[in-house]
């Protein structure tokens, strides 16, 4: 993630409204529905990632790993066919939930974004977009773990795990094109596109996929047990609560990030202007500008 | 928006005509790669003819990635893209000439791939009505897709690198369908290879639809 330097900062101007801390930080998120033409005053919104509300989202999500070790590695029994590989489960099907979770959220706050222009939803949308990738390598990486000693093999070529390949090349393209240094409306017009596509074009592959594998062979992937219980079906559980809670966090996290960029961005912009104005006050035009650029 | 896409495409064949960077390049570098694919593969040997479908449409692929930032960087130069914004052409329209434009200049590399691969590499055409198809079907989705993401990245200094990263997995199931409609065409069932003529086509119909609606705000938005 990219470091910023929050307008809040010590080395920072003081911000000119007054900060409220976590409150301001939780509406973060209204504040980006707002008019985009409105310019909220340099140091406004939240001056930090992290909020009250945040760091506790961030206890629970490491509390809840802590819980998903002990449930997946010691209270969960191992599987009769599979052993202790099992356990990857716990970890791999909850990270391919969410990382199609991301892949919506990018989908959906891209066209949010083309329709409203505002921008808290092309915040949102790189979010989902990232988010999902740090989900889509831990699928790829637990899903080739289990595959070795189940399959014989670390990749077959499955519908969904060459689904899963393709988001995973479409993802990289969009954040790739998010991370141009052009006109930031022209990017976010550009990747907005992209973003809208994604989830049809996860959609297209994942057909063309299925119906092109299983024209060679049955389904390869064993279906997990649909009778899963017991401790077993407790352990997938919290799984699902652990790593919801770190998608949660990381979401939050990387939206307040993008949030603060878009604002650096116009501070630097605003502080750029308000020195030629300067210049063009003074009337002394005819010297060399680089001279008259202090800070206002 | 007929009239202003006969329009654009004119004016894009007509610069392509003038210029012949299809003809010249574009073209030999297509025969170059079939040339190249039965360097790496044996061409006596079996694999080779079972591949067939398969590298003739990797081979328009990556040809068709030429011809689609060609295409894209007629715009760039001496402010086109302010002269189509300025000029009162449906945007759409705009789209549905390049589209056509790019599918003319793959329809003649598609031909001359064809008979590249009977000559080189021996292939069979069986079952011409499917073969057709398929091409008319995968034309028009390379065609629309790639004329769609050459505007999200014209312009862009990385353009080059960035094209291919997102064109080909969105191209993934082109490929997929494509070459298993070729592959029953010429040495399967034809029947087989309907179903994927018709994959084509939804992705052709789809991203027609997509690149009409996006491109006006493309156009003004960058």
């Amino acid at each position: 993630m990219t470091a910023t330097t929050p307008a809040g900062s010590p080395s920072g101007p003081p911000p000119t409204a007054p900060a409220t801390g976590a409150a301001s930080a939780a509406g973060a998120s209204a504040s980006a529905g707002g008019d985009a033409g409105h310019r909220p005053p340099a140091g406004a919104g939240p001056a930090h990632t992290g909020s009250a509300a945040t760091r506790a989202v961030g206890w629970l999500a490491l509390a809840s790993l802590a819980l998903l070790v002990l449930y997946g590695l010691v209270i969960s029994p191992a599987d009769r066919e599979m052993d202790d590989v099992v356990r990857l489960m716990y970890v791999h099907v909850p990270s391919a939930t969410y990382l199609y979770l991301g892949c919506f959220i990018t989908t959906l706050a891209s066209g949010m974004w083309l329709w409203k222009r505002t921008p808290g939803w092309d915040a949102l949308a790189e979010t989902g977009a990232e988010v999902a990738l740090v989900f889509a390598f831990v699928t790829l990486l637990t899903g080739s773990l289990w595959g070795r000693p189940t399959w014989g093999t670390y990749w077959t070529w499955d519908a969904r795990l060459t689904t899963t390949a393709v988001l995973t090349a479409l993802l990289v393209g969009y954040l790739a094109l998010r991370r141009l240094d052009v006109d930031p409306d022209a990017r976010s017009t550009r990747a907005a596109v992209v973003g809208l596509l994604l989830v049809p074009n996860v959609v297209i592959v994942n057909r063309s996929v299925e119906w092109w594998r299983s024209l060679h062979q049955s389904a390869t992937l064993a279906r997990i047990d649909p009778t899963i219980e017991g401790d077993m079906l407790v352990a997938l559980m919290v799984g699902f609560l652990a790593l919801g809670l770190v998608f949660t966090w990381l979401t939050i996290h990387r939206f307040r990030v993008a949030w603060l960029e878009q604002q650096a961005d116009r501070v630097d912009l605003d502080a750029a202007l308000a020195a030629r104005r300067a210049e063009a006050a003074d009337g002394d035009l005819d010297s060399d500008p680089h001279e008259k650029v202090t800070p206002a | 928006m007929w009239r202003d896409a006969t329009l654009v495409a004119g004016r894009d064949l007509r610069v392509e005509a003038r210029s012949r960077v299809t003809v010249n390049q574009v073209a030999p570098f297509a025969l170059l790669v079939l040339i190249l694919f039965a360097f790496a593969l044996d061409p006596e040997g079996p694999v080779l003819e079972r591949a067939t479908p398969g590298l003739y449409w990797v081979t328009v692929l990556f040809s068709a990635l030429l011809a689609i930032a060609r295409s894209a960087k007629l715009d760039e130069a001496d402010g086109v893209r302010d002269a189509l914004r300025l000029s009162a052409l449906d945007p759409a329209g705009v789209f549905a000439g390049k589209a056509v434009a790019v599918a003319a200049e793959l329809v003649a590399l598609e031909l001359l791939l064809g008979a590249g691969v009977v000559v080189l590499y021996g292939a069979d055409p069986a079952g011409v009505g499917l073969l057709v198809a398929t091409c008319a079907a995968a034309t028009a989705a390379v065609a629309t897709a790639g004329t769609l993401y050459g505007a999200l990245v014209s312009g862009l200094r990385v353009r080059e690198t960035l094209l291919p990263l997102l064109l080909l997995p969105v191209l993934a199931p082109v490929l997929i369908g494509a070459t298993r409609a070729f592959d029953a065409a010429l040495g399967g069932v034809p029947a087989d290879g309907w179903p994927w003529c018709g994959l084509l086509a939804a992705f052709a119909v789809l991203y027609s639809v997509a690149g009409a609606l996006a491109y006006g705000t493309l156009l003004e938005g960058s």
